[in-house]
């Protein structure tokens, strides 16, 4: 028989486990798409959905995923409309995101408190489970697309000439970058997920010299980052986010200082 | 693309008639006519902003045009373009040739068959050498032996002797496989010594016939100085 605490860390844990790896996985492809902005930026996005969910008492974190759901599809249809890039059009969109969520919010400053830096106490067995169901669906659908968007990186054409639909494949990506997102905000919250997407990929890409040895680099950089974030935060008694900001940041830092050694020796 | 069968149209592999593209509203090419056999050379030459790569992403249905398009039958094509972005990406040669699903033994094979050795295949793209690079991608182009080739600026960025021997093997392995090879070039000393055909565009058709004729100064005049459309009764090699 476990106590509640326990109860609660294990399945933090779980949700660690499964965002990190996940959005580790799903980050080195932003990185390499060079849209790391547009992981962090698009993930305040979910601030208003949260803020419905928390005025008419539903899941918060269904209404955040609608919320980046839509707004992904729509920067999309803008992004092949206008030919303006990803990055534009997030950046147009993530602070009125803000702004509309903070003003739901209104007096309720826990529940705001909440959105923005997560809350891990919450975390059950019903959030684990739907955690890891997610990131499984995540991590199977991003390694059907990653050979077909990183050859869409190279050469649209030679993508296009193999019959792949380069624009299809990144709004599936954006698609799974939303539910990842939508799942990390319960670790680290709005303010923070991004970095779960990013810098693991970051810290990864300056190692790598392949792709699979880059992708696996940044899942295990990500579900390191999380979980020890979590563990730490466990044991100091303070919000996991701030945490696991620190551990990806030692990462990337011995990353550097490994790269830095290889090229003085070689 | 419009596939049309042998009988039809004797041993062409590709008919090219009435082809215009336009993109924004501007006319990139203009009523272009041609057809080619199957096995033969065939150089495109021509101004910057001619329509040379847009006459190739049309050959491969990657932009809206009117007329028709027929290749002939079934047919494998492979395309190789102008600039990869490949600087940013961690990506061994390996890897990147994995992505046409040729078995690993296909790999070292094709990468033997363009003259690298089988040290190249744990590289990473970013690291090789201009040459090392066009040749894999030609390895890359010709690994699920297509029966078109359509090449632009095989050799841009490439010193003058990988030059001659990259152009070399391109035209031992297309003799050898029998491909129909299509390559873009602004050097007319390669056109002549390494293409059978050669076809000048600038928005329209300005000239069509041996390679060996566009070494003639007038006939350079031609090509490369004011469009001068040229109407052939029947365009074919």
């Amino acid at each position: 028989m476990v106590t509640p605490m326990l109860e609660t860390s294990i399945f933090g844990l779980v949700v660690a486990v499964a965002v990190g790896f996940s959005a580790g996985y799903l980050g080195s492809i932003m990185v390499l798409e060079k849209m790391a902005l547009v992981g962090d930026a698009l993930s305040h996005v979910a601030l208003p959905g949260l803020a419905l969910g928390v005025l008419f008492g539903f899941n918060p974190l269904v209404g955040g995923f609608v919320f980046l759901f839509i707004s992904a599809v729509l920067i999309w249809h803008l992004g092949r409309v206008t030919n303006l890039s990803f990055e534009t059009l997030v950046g147009a969109t993530f602070t009125l995101a803000l702004a509309i969520g903070i003003l739901l919010f209104g007096e309720n400053l826990d529940a705001l408190e909440e959105a923005l830096f997560g809350d891990i106490a919450r975390v059950g067995l019903t959030e684990a489970t739907v955690a890891v169901l997610i990131s499984v669906a995540v991590i199977s659908l991003t390694k059907f697309i990653y050979r077909k968007i990183v050859l869409g990186l190279i050469s649209e054409e030679l993508a296009t000439s193999k019959g792949i639909s380069v624009a299809r494949i990144n709004l599936l990506y954006l698609l799974l970058v939303s539910l990842t997102v939508a799942i990390g905000i319960q670790i680290t919250g709005t303010l923070l997920v991004g970095f779960l997407v990013v810098t693991p990929a970051a810290a990864a890409k300056i190692i790598s010299t392949n792709l699979s040895r880059y992708f696996t680099l940044s899942a295990i950089f990500g579900l390191i980052s999380a979980v020890s974030g979590i563990l730490m935060s466990s044991y100091f008694n303070v919000v996991p986010g701030p945490l696991v900001v620190i551990s990806g940041i030692a990462i990337f830092v011995v990353a550097i200082i490994i790269r830095w050694r290889l090229r003085v020796t070689s | 693309m419009q596939m049309v069968s042998k009988s039809e149209n004797g041993n062409y592999i590709l008919n090219v008639s009435n082809l215009t593209v336009k993109i924004s509203n501007q006319r990139i090419i203009d009523n272009l006519n041609f057809k080619i056999k199957r096995g033969i050379t065939l150089a495109i030459v021509g101004p910057n902003g001619a329509g040379k790569t847009t006459l190739f992403r049309a050959l491969l249905n990657l932009v809206p045009y009117s007329g028709k398009i027929e290749w002939t039958g079934k047919l494998k094509i492979g395309y190789v373009p102008q600039i990869l972005s490949v600087r940013d990406i961690p990506i061994s040669v390996k890897e990147f040739l994995s992505f046409k699903n040729e078995s690993a033994q296909d790999i070292k094979a094709v990468l033997a068959a363009v003259g690298l050795n089988s040290e190249v295949i744990d590289k990473s793209l970013s690291t090789l050498s201009g040459g090392q690079m066009r040749r894999v991608l030609i390895a890359w182009a010709i690994v699920d032996k297509p029966d078109a080739l359509l090449f632009d600026e095989p050799t841009s960025g490439v010193d003058l002797d990988s030059e001659e021997a990259i152009y070399g093997m391109l035209r031992s392995l297309t003799a050898k496989n029998e491909i129909t090879l299509l390559l873009i070039s602004h050097d007319l000393h390669i056109v002549r010594e390494y293409s059978d055909y050669a076809l000048a565009l600038n928005k329209c058709l300005v000239f069509f016939g041996e390679s060996k004729e566009v070494m003639n100064p007038a006939m350079q005049k031609l090509i490369y100085g004011e469009p001068i459309c040229k109407e052939y009764g029947d365009t074919h090699a």
